[in-house]
């Protein structure tokens, strides 16, 4: 049996991903997060700051939560069930970074903790950069003619 | 009271489709998580210069501003925002501004995090 | 040239032990296994650690068994899945056994146990041999996949790897369970790219051997109470059960596989099965060799499967390359 058939039998017997469930609670988990973060929001309006002060607290929050949640244990058994609900809001972000963070602790706090940090984040902080760096370019330039 | 409700119900439906989407990404492409969420953050950046970002805040608010989406949004707008100000300059110190609060406190609390805490062992139940 | 080697000398596995995770514990074959611990620790700080106490606790055990001492043992064969071998050099570097590292992937555990064998063949003079085996899910987790208390979802063609390990000591002998002959395997390189389907990469390899080693001893399936495989889980197993369909070959119950073995599919969140190389060594030791010992079993064959590849070469696109080593075991009152 050559690789490209082994290959396709293995395709069709391999386990299914129940997707539908998986989107059902993907989609409560990560709504459930963003009316949260809503509330937050309006919280912290209420509570006199301005739009953007209260959306950047939110998000300092719901990090400090997930942070919390993923030190004590707990977040990686929600994002198992969860799963893109907990990784695409800035949940995912903070767990992505603080548990790299626990498990390098064994190497030291310089070369370990601080070394190690975004290898799991690292990619998204990078190209979050790189893409503002390109569009920044491209405003200037138009800005020039404008 | 009303509007706050309609607020939290719009954050919770457009915020819950956009997961829908990273799920759908997660099981039926061979895309890894770490990547999904580049291509999340790059097509925020690419919202937010294409002017369709703003109106999606305003509409969704933290529906749209707490998934990974809003971080590249932000980035675009304080991106532009730099530029105005700065110049060319504003290139190079746009981008790290806009996403700093989250990014710095993200670090913080997971070096706090990880002084405080052990990692457990995973459970299968 | 692939060859079955029939050794002059019998070699009896005459003392054994294993210890397992709580995962291992709470599974179906829980009770049979010597020791446990509840956090999966064994009393370390780091878990590369836990897993060198791991495989120190299980050779005193079956040292103690044997009443013998670390001092009269000739050599150490002993492998793990850690980076460099680090778990294995950790754990036994107090005991001033002679020590030889191996690594086999998933299928160290029938590399150690073959290399003993051949080792006492070797030597002028009846000596002791030792084998361990362990692995850690924990220190598998952080080197293999991601951080421990990253959020991520498994995909369901996933293993476990099993936080577990096994000792075995070897002297030539027919009294106890023992190795008639061993085969080393081909590697096979079946295409398969995907780190979560580990089972279809060793399923090729894993057929592979059984097919030679059938054919080069002039046996048939019937001949064995067992064909015992080390990790294919569930994806794994089936795969394999069609490869040996399509060349004639049916092993129907007579297939066992540890790592469908170690958790309950219902009860736990385990995916495809068990995997790593401690997964056999626990199960071989746990329930193959007393089921050996009592003759519920007369001779199987035992084929702990390696899938050999590393993040790097994950990464990089590689597929994963499929080994499987295989030894035959006739119990105590066999006839070899």
């Amino acid at each position: 049996m050559d690789k490209q058939t082994y290959g396709a039998l293995v395709k069709r017997r391999a386990a299914r991903t129940r997707v539908t469930s998986n989107c059902l609670h993907a989609f409560l988990c990560g709504g459930a997060i963003c009316a949260a973060g809503q509330l937050l929001t309006e919280l912290y309006l209420f509570l006199g700051m301005a739009q953007r002060d209260a959306s950047t607290t939110t998000t300092i929050t719901l990090i400090f939560v997930a942070a919390s949640l993923t030190g004590i244990g707990v977040f990686d058994r929600i994002a198992r069930f969860a799963g893109a609900g907990t990784l695409l809001p800035v949940t995912g972000f903070a767990n992505a970074v603080v548990s790299p963070a626990i498990d390098n602790k064994s190497e030291g706090l310089v070369v370990g903790v601080g070394a190690k940090i975004f290898t799991v984040a690292g990619p998204v902080l990078l190209f979050a950069t790189l893409s503002g760096v390109v569009w920044g370019v491209i405003y200037y330039v138009i800005s020039l003619f404008a | 009271m009303g509007e706050l409700l309609l607020h939290t119900v719009r954050a919770f439906l457009v915020g819950g489709a956009l997961c829908i989407c990273a799920q759908l990404l997660i099981d039926l492409t061979a895309l890894t998580p770490a990547r999904i969420l580049v291509v999340f953050e790059v097509a925020g950046v690419a919202l937010g210069a294409l002017g369709i970002f703003e109106p999606l805040l305003e509409f969704a608010g933290a529906g749209v501003g707490v998934p990974l989406l809003g971080f590249g949004g932000v980035i675009a707008r304080g991106v532009r925002e730099a530029v105005d100000e700065q110049g060319l300059l504003g290139v190079m110190t746009g981008p790290l501004s806009a996403a700093a609060g989250g990014t710095t406190a993200a670090l913080v609390f997971g070096y706090l995090v990880c002084l405080l805490f052990r990692a457990k062992p995973k459970s299968q139940t | 040239m692939q060859t079955v080697f029939e050794f002059k000398e019998k070699i009896e596995v005459f003392s054994w032990a294993s210890a397992v995770g709580k995962s291992e514990h709470d599974g179906p074959l829980g009770r049979l296994f010597d020791f446990w611990d509840e956090t999966d620790r064994f009393g370390k700080n780091t878990w590369e650690l836990a897993e060198s106490e791991l495989s120190h606790a299980v050779l005193a055990l079956a040292l103690k068994r044997a009443g013998l001492s670390h001092r009269e043992v000739a050599f150490l064969f002993s492998g793990d899945l850690q980076n460099q071998c680090v778990a294995s050099s950790a754990a036994h570097v107090e005991e001033e056994i002679p020590f030889l590292g191996i690594y086999g992937a998933c299928s160290t555990c029938t590399e150690g146990l073959l290399l003993s064998a051949v080792m006492l063949n070797a030597a002028e003079e009846p000596l002791v041999g030792a084998a361990v085996t362990t692995s850690h899910n924990s220190a598998a987790e952080r080197q293999f996949r991601t951080p421990i208390e990253y959020g991520g979802q498994r995909s369901p063609t996933a293993q476990w790897t099993a936080t577990a390990g096994g000792a075995f000591l070897l002297r030539r002998g027919e009294q106890h369970p023992h190795i008639v002959r061993a085969m080393p395997g081909i590697m096979v390189d079946g295409g398969i790219k995907d780190a979560s389907n580990m089972g279809a990469a060793m399923a090729p390899a894993a057929a592979a051997s059984i097919l030679s080693y059938l054919r080069l001893t002039g046996t048939a399936p019937a001949d064995y109470d067992a064909i015992v495989t080390g990790d294919l889980g569930r994806e794994g197993s089936a795969l394999l059960e069609m490869l040996l369909r399509e060349k004639g070959v049916f092993l129907g119950d007579r297939h066992r596989d540890c790592g469908n073995m170690m958790y309950d599919p219902k009860k736990s969140d385990c995916h495809a099965g068990g995997s790593g190389c401690g997964c056999s060594a626990a199960v071989l030791a746990g329930h193959f060799l007393p089921c050996l010992a009592e003759g519920e079993y007369r001779r199987i064959l035992f084929l702990s499967t390696g899938a050999l590849m590393s993040p790097a070469s994950i990464q990089q696109g590689g597929s994963i390359i499929g080994v499987a080593p295989v030894i035959e075991l006739v119990g105590g009152n066999g006839n070899g």
